[in-house]
């Protein structure tokens, strides 16, 4: 378990940034300093994507670096599958979450599976981004949470950032990943701003990728789950965008004399069940909140591992806050499918707190 | 790339343009295939005469060499044994699965002799006789069919990526190792095969259609053996070929005779040249016949008449090359004798390896899932580990 998100370090370089400049700074570092990182998809290039991740980077590495596809998800994935094979990094765009739908094959039958197939003779270093979540008013097919899909499938990493500064370090770890990695973009966050210094991140984060004296693990995001608020009562587990929904319920708490602790997962795979068990057992309650639909979901995995190994450490029933089980619903009524802080902190006096 | 176009002016490759005024045709007349598929041999073996083979006005072929010839009669042997060792092999119950090529074999082999060392194969699960005559031992190539869970032999090595069971999802991945290596400045050739059936699969668009916009080296050999388990093309597609479809994504396509191993050679070869010296893809389409069941779990008595059967029969693509070369003066009797002993010390070491079981460590499933197994893993595999050393001991 790291101890918390990295702080920006003071000085006047520290400026907001949003969460959708440090995204584009990870791509262009790292396509600085490898050639073999190249980003495609659809409307990427000249238009700098929908969302504008990749604003800037067609003009600054030209379009072999960055380019624009045919309008085809199989297509994309499939083909930065044979460029991963042969030698480069690529790191492609879905453009929006239930759009990268017709690439599941390619990503369940031949992404994840193609290094345990070839015993570990051939790998695929790639990044796969995907805005996802919703929370923006987006309509049907444009806010789904699909993190389970891909978590149900070995062979694939599932990272997804919370904060700004994850979001750059975290996108530079994707990148350098030897095994292929679905990046989570919460779509909701991409214009929230924090005071961080990229550049100070980078040198921090290359400083830290370069050391070889350091573990391979434990220098990165990856696998390493972050307590973002300490607290001693309960544990709010989250992820992605609902991390800062979390952060909004455990003040709210604080005011009716609740002191909750909010742990970020930021890696889905791999799991860190270290800082689960650490979190659990310091409080004795667990709250798991995340907008995907909550049946056979990763809540549902979460609640699974905690009942397993930390079941004696338990004061009460485990709960969940996420999504309810029906399609993504219009943006007038979404609101009422997000958890909420009141939804949490009506799950927060569900749970057990007399012995 | 190609050019732009709002007011409904054609848009055409570059490459097909240059390619297609060098023949002195236009370049529609470029990318269709010409008239009747190319044949070279006739079924009973004789050169059919130039005028006759269905080549026109940039669709001609130049006969290979008469080493190669005799190199790719030799693989046919070879290939020809291995399909009937391993077909006999999976009666006797020593190999899980088998889908021979048996019929295909001139496919196979020129698919493996019309690129350079430096190329990439894609191939499928029928490709096991084109992945053995581009050098993996057949050893390793059967590993997976005997139910193993890996590939076999090293992708990377060999340059062939590892037999593909999805239907043409691989030819993205073709597109893919063509681009990277485009964009390297290296001018490897990539061939990417499949079969009729998967030309219905959305995947072949796609990929067809990367290769053209992207221009990239990608031969997509098609082996067009009639059937898709029991579906006959004539139930995948109302196209008047598949070598037609090639127009549509603005490359060439041609078809051939399948089972005529001089004219297979002849029309992979210049293909590949083609895409190496223009950067861009063409489409082949082969015109084939699949002797056997699909797998032995096939029964095809239930969608063919063993008529047809005995029919392609007549075409066999063996014994067209054999007659060729003999009459040619290429091939004789020492050389007949040396092939069949060598395909024979094949299908001995097939029935050698097959009569011991595979040796497996069942831990290794845990160990190439990532680069380094994540926690979970390694908790499962000392599970797995424990379960194991409990039940040597009981």
């Amino acid at each position: 378990m790291a101890t918390a998100t990295t702080p920006a370090p003071a000085g006047a370089t520290t400026k907001p940034t949003t969460f959708a400049a440090a995204l584009n700074t990870a791509m262009s570092d790292a396509m600085e300093g490898d050639r073999s990182v190249c980003v495609f998809g659809e409307d990427v290039g000249t238009l700098g994507g929908v969302f504008r991740i990749t604003d800037g980077l067609t003009q600054r590495f030209g379009a072999n670096r960055c380019f624009d596809t045919p309008l085809a998800e199989s297509g994309i994935a499939g083909m930065a599958m044979g460029m991963a094979i042969n030698g480069m990094r690529p790191v492609i765009e879905m453009q929006f979450d239930a759009f990268a739908y017709p690439a599941l094959e390619q990503i369940f039958s031949h992404i994840a599976k193609t290094a345990n197939r070839s015993r570990g003779r051939v790998r695929l270093p790639m990044v796969i981004r995907i805005p996802y979540g919703g929370g923006v008013g987006g309509v049907e097919h444009h806010c789904d949470s699909s993190e389970a899909y891909y978590a149900h499938t070995p062979g694939l990493k599932i990272y997804t950032p919370a904060t700004v500064s994850d979001a750059y370090l975290m996108l530079r770890e994707a990148i350098d990943s030897p095994d292929p990695v679905i990046f989570f973009e919460p779509k909701k966050l991409y214009w929230t701003k924090e005071a961080v210094d990229l550049s100070a991140l980078r040198t921090q984060y290359e400083a830290a990728a370069n050391d070889e004296s350091a573990p391979a693990a434990g220098v990165g995001a990856e696998g390493r789950a972050v307590v973002v608020r300490e607290g001693t009562d309960v544990s709010l587990i989250s992820y992605g965008p609902s991390v800062s929904t979390a952060l909004k319920a455990a003040a709210a708490a604080a005011e009716d004399g609740i002191s909750a602790e909010v742990l970020d997962l930021r890696s889905i795979v791999p799991f860190d069940d270290a800082a689960l068990e650490a979190t659990v057992t310091k409080t004795g309650r667990a709250v798991v909140i995340a907008e995907a639909q909550g049946f056979v979901s990763v809540a549902a995995e979460i609640v699974a591992r905690i009942q397993e190994r930390s079941f004696h450490s338990l004061s009460s029933p485990v709960k969940r806050v996420t999504g309810f089980d029906i399609p993504y619903p219009s943006p007038k009524l979404e609101e009422h499918h997000l958890p909420s802080v009141d939804r949490i902190l009506d799950a927060l006096d569900e749970l057990q707190w007399e012995d | 790339m190609t050019s732009e176009t709002r007011d409904g002016t054609p848009i055409q490759g570059s490459h097909i343009k240059e390619t297609s005024s060098s023949f002195g045709i236009t370049p529609e007349q470029y990318m269709l295939p010409a008239a009747q598929q190319i044949r070279m041999l006739g079924p009973d073996g004789q050169l059919i005469a130039e005028e006759a083979q269905g080549t026109s006005p940039g669709h001609e072929y130049p006969i290979p060499e008469d080493d190669a010839l005799l190199a790719a009669y030799e693989a046919l042997v070879v290939g020809r044994r291995v399909n009937d060792q391993n077909y006999a092999l999976v009666r006797q119950g020593r190999l899980a699965v088998y889908p021979s090529s048996h019929g295909q074999e001139a496919c196979q082999v020129g698919a493996a002799l019309a690129l350079g060392t430096g190329d990439w194969m894609f191939p499928t699960y029928r490709d096991t006789v084109a992945t053995i005559t581009r050098g993996v031992d057949p050893l390793e190539v059967m590993v997976s069919f005997r139910g193993d869970w890996h590939c076999g032999y090293d992708p990377l090595d060999y340059k062939i990526s590892a037999m593909s069971t999805p239907l043409t999802t691989q030819l993205l991945h073709a597109v893919g190792v063509a681009h990277a290596a485009k964009l390297r400045g290296e001018d490897t050739v990539v061939l990417a095969m499949c079969g009729d059936g998967a030309t219905s699969e959305g995947d072949f668009h796609e990929a067809l259609n990367f290769a053209a916009v992207f221009e990239v080296p990608v031969v997509f050999f098609v082996q067009n053996n009639g059937y898709a388990i029991s579906v006959p093309l004539s139930a995948q597609t109302a196209a008047p070929s598949l070598a037609h479809k090639a127009i549509g994504y603005g490359m060439a396509g041609e078809q051939v005779d399948g089972n005529d191993m001089v004219a297979v050679l002849a029309t992979l070869r210049r293909a590949v040249e083609l895409a190496r010296k223009n950067s861009m893809p063409l489409l082949l389409e082969a015109i084939t016949y699949r002797m056997q069941a699909h797998t032995n779990a096939d029964d095809d008595s239930r969608y063919r008449e063993s008529a047809e059967v005995e029919q392609w029969k007549q075409r066999d693509p063996l014994l067209r090359m054999r007659t060729f070369l003999t009459e040619r003066g290429v091939l004789d009797s020492d050389a007949e004798t040396r092939i069949s002993g060598k395909a024979e010390e094949v299908a001995a070491a097939l029935r050698l390896a097959m009569t011991t079981e595979p040796d497996m460590d069942p831990l290794e499933i845990f160990d190439h899932v990532y680069a380094a197994p994540t926690a979970q893993l390694r908790e499962q595999r000392a599970k797995l580990a424990d379960e194991l050393e409990r039940s040597q001991e009981g």
